[in-house]
């Protein structure tokens, strides 16, 4: 694991207590997106995001298969996330590990807690036949956030999603079937400063971490809390706030990106 | 061949004939021909075709000053990166505090940042620093950014001449090392002005004109921080 | 993988119109990661390719390490969305044969003997796969590797050939490989035409074995010049010549 020099991490911590951070940015500002869609031809959806550095692909297959027994006439989704070492000198080979796990089921709830995938639309026969989504995040390049690098790419892929019927000869093409997007917005706290969308070497020293996802309305519609320090109550109304604010202008670009 | 000519070379690019040249750095020979074996720039000093690599690790040399971060502390030695394809060994023979065995993580814990200087390399490419001189130390405070290795003669310039201009118009104290750490001292907008042209440095190296260009940037933003504070 | 699929036609036009010793449309383009020691993104044809090198660095545990030189490490690995049907993560026995090919064919002109103790990592990501993959993320590793500043007597390349419909063709595409008669992978150092990798299914008689092995070279060869043109594109470009 790369070692982080204690002069870097007292040097960000000095200058978060003038309310600086070491690219410029002020605590709630985001760093550059870039969104790029339709770029894997074997996939039903996909898309590439780049916020600052980081990169992450996103890629949505489809398939039939057997609904759960508790919603038989509802399709199936599910997410997994590849941390593979082609991103980062600290990732290694092998099965997923807890941060990969905990990625992909964060980047899942938030799809499916915001019902964005209308699934009562993807039932073929009940009880039988349903439509399987696989959503497969692959990270590329690790400069920080992948949490939200990988949810937006997720929607931009969700988005540009044909559901295959054709292939499987049961009837024309058609758009997935979707609802407004929930937009999710990471903040991580070091040395009694919360700061949105972090670089890698603000995540290298954060003491807490927080993403949430918001709607439209600015309700909150998944939440989830990393690493082993703490936040007051404080703290996590301006979370909560920086998420709803930033998330504004993020659905912006992502709408953008998703009609060209 | 013009002195201002910077030729980049690939590997096994051909670079010329062992009847006239030798293989220098990053050269090597088959069947009579010299070839470049890495990604860098053609140097051809007297006889010998030397390729001075753009990318990769640090490569150390003794006596090179470098900025080491302290990976562990051993019983009687730390190991130390210094961005080589080898962790460094600091004996505790070779710093100037008196240390008892064991002791070592009360002077030097991991995360700590230390200016040496390269002492060995062997065979092995086993590799030993020291902080057994003037200049070399712990390093306290500052900043501490990651260039490539490959870029410090530029960041340094002919002679130190981009070095002094950085210090003296954004008053802060830095020092490069040969491994490619460079530590900063000073006002939070001098080291955030040294940052930024440093990495204008990574991204210019190979052009030429570049020191005046550095020098026109930082008058340009001296005028505009005089003009802002007058006003 | 007999079939008396049309895979080409009277006018010796192929079914994406290629003749018989055309290649697919290659891109390369060097230095594309910001945290990787090395980099690479390949398109060839339907192939999507991103290679990345780290390295060397000190090869752990210690029990790995040689101690006269340096250990190569390819991986190749495709992502799930990658193929038509969805490929469940994680290597499979395919992908580790692959990645032992490839490691072998690399180590063959890495100046491994520079580096002791210590592991080269070099990592190829099929983003989106159209028949010949190895081929492609071999050749985006070669630039990887010399994107890293790793030392190197060449830089290898591979191209493959195979048949169909009783005809030696260059540069299989995806209906040609899954419907074709013969898939022959090779990789070369190209100065010195060295052979690194080689790979045959199907069935070939000598004869045609010669031709499609001539095919394949000759398409090294040529991609041989655009690992070159991509490398020399990214940093020669900002070395200003002053006359």
């Amino acid at each position: 694991m790369t070692i982080i020099p204690s002069i870097k991490r007292d040097y960000l911590c000095k200058l978060a207590e003038q309310g600086k951070r070491i690219d410029g940015r002020r605590f709630d500002e985001y760093r550059s997106i870039s969104i790029e869609t339709n770029i894997i031809s074997k996939a039903e959806g996909s898309a590439r995001v780049k916020i600052g550095n980081t990169q992450v692909i996103a890629g949505i297959k489809m398939d039939i298969g057997e609904p759960y027994p508790d919603s038989p006439d509802q399709g199936v989704l599910t997410t997994s996330a590849e941390l593979v070492p082609l991103a980062s000198p600290d990732f290694e080979a092998g099965p997923p590990g807890g941060e990969a796990i905990e990625l992909a089921r964060v980047v899942d709830r938030g799809v499916r807690e915001s019902e964005v995938i209308e699934l009562d639309k993807l039932c073929i026969t009940p009880g039988e036949e349903v439509w399987v989504i696989f959503i497969d995040i692959h990270i590329i390049d690790h400069d920080g956030n992948l949490f939200d690098a990988s949810s937006l790419a997720t929607l931009a892929a969700l988005f540009t999603t044909t559901v295959p019927a054709k292939r499987f000869e049961i009837g024309e093409d058609y758009p997935l079937p979707l609802k407004e997007p929930p937009v999710s917005v990471t903040s991580v706290k070091f040395n009694k400063a919360v700061v949105v969308d972090p670089s890698l070497d603000e995540e290298d020293i954060a003491e807490a971490r927080l993403t949430v996802a918001t709607d439209s309305n600015g309700d909150i519609r998944a939440m989830q809390k990393g690493l082993s320090g703490s936040f007051t109550r404080e703290e996590i109304r301006k979370v909560i706030k920086a998420s709803i604010d930033n998330g504004i202008e993020i659905r912006r670009i992502l709408m953008n990106a998703i009609r060209k | 061949m013009s002195e201002k000519k910077r030729l980049v070379v690939i590997p096994s690019q051909y670079l010329g004939e062992t009847s006239r040249f030798k293989p220098g750095h990053g050269a090597f020979i088959r069947d009579g021909k010299i070839y470049a074996e890495r990604l860098g720039i053609l140097h051809v000093n007297g006889s010998y075709m030397n390729v001075i690599p753009l990318k990769g690790r640090y490569s150390p040399i003794v006596n090179d000053f470098v900025i080491g971060i302290v990976i562990e502390p051993l019983q009687s030695s730390w190991m130390v990166d210094i961005n080589a394809p080898y962790p460094a060994l600091l004996h505790t023979e070779e710093v100037p505090w008196d240390i008892e065995f064991g002791e070592t993580a009360r002077f030097l814990n991991a995360g700590d940042a230390v200016m040496a200087k390269v002492l060995m390399v062997d065979e092995a490419k086993r590799i030993q620093i020291t902080l057994n001189d003037r200049n070399l130390c712990k390093i306290r405070g500052g900043h501490l950014i990651d260039v490539e290795p490959s870029k410090v003669p530029r960041i340094i310039g002919k002679q130190g001449s981009m070095i002094a201009l950085l210090k003296k118009y954004t008053r802060c104290r830095i020092f490069v090392g040969q491994n490619g750490r460079v530590w900063l001292d000073g006002p939070d907008h001098g080291i955030a002005q040294v940052v930024r042209v440093i990495r204008l440095i990574e991204d210019e190296a190979l052009r030429f004109g570049l020191t005046n260009r550095v020098e026109e940037l930082l008058k340009k933003e001296a005028k505009d921080v005089e003009y802002y504070e007058k006003r | 993988m007999k079939n008396d699929k049309k895979l080409i036609n009277e006018e010796g036009r192929r079914l994406d119109g290629r003749r018989f010793d055309e290649l697919r449309p290659i891109r390369i383009e060097a230095g594309v990661l910001h945290r990787a020691d090395g980099s690479c993104y390949l398109e060839w044809g339907g192939n999507k390719i991103i290679a990345a090198v780290y390295g060397p660095r000190e090869a752990i545990p210690k029990h790995t390490q040689n101690p006269l030189k340096a250990i190569v490490n390819a991986r190749y690995n495709m992502a799930a969305f990658s193929v038509e049907d969805r490929k469940r993560p994680g290597p499979d026995r395919r992908s580790v044969e692959i990645s032992k090919v490839i490691s072998e064919a690399l180590e063959n002109v890495i100046l491994t003997e520079q580096f002791p103790r210590t592991m080269i990592n070099v990592n190829i990501e099929v983003l989106d796969a159209e028949a010949g993959t190895r081929c492609a993320g071999l050749t985006a590793a070669g630039v990887a590797l010399a994107d890293a500043g790793i030392p190197m007597v060449d830089i290898p390349v591979a191209c493959a050939a195979g048949k169909i419909n009783g005809q030696v063709v260059l540069d299989l595409g995806k209906e040609e490989d899954n419907y074709g008669d013969a898939d022959l992978p090779v990789a070369i150092a190209p100065r010195t035409d060295e052979i690194l990798l080689l790979q045959m299914d199907g069935h070939l008689t000598l004869d045609e074995f010669e031709q499609a092995f001539e095919l394949a070279h000759k398409g090294c060869l040529y991609v041989s010049e655009l690992q070159k043109k991509a490398l020399l594109e990214k940093y020669a470009s900002i070395a200003e010549e002053v006359s």
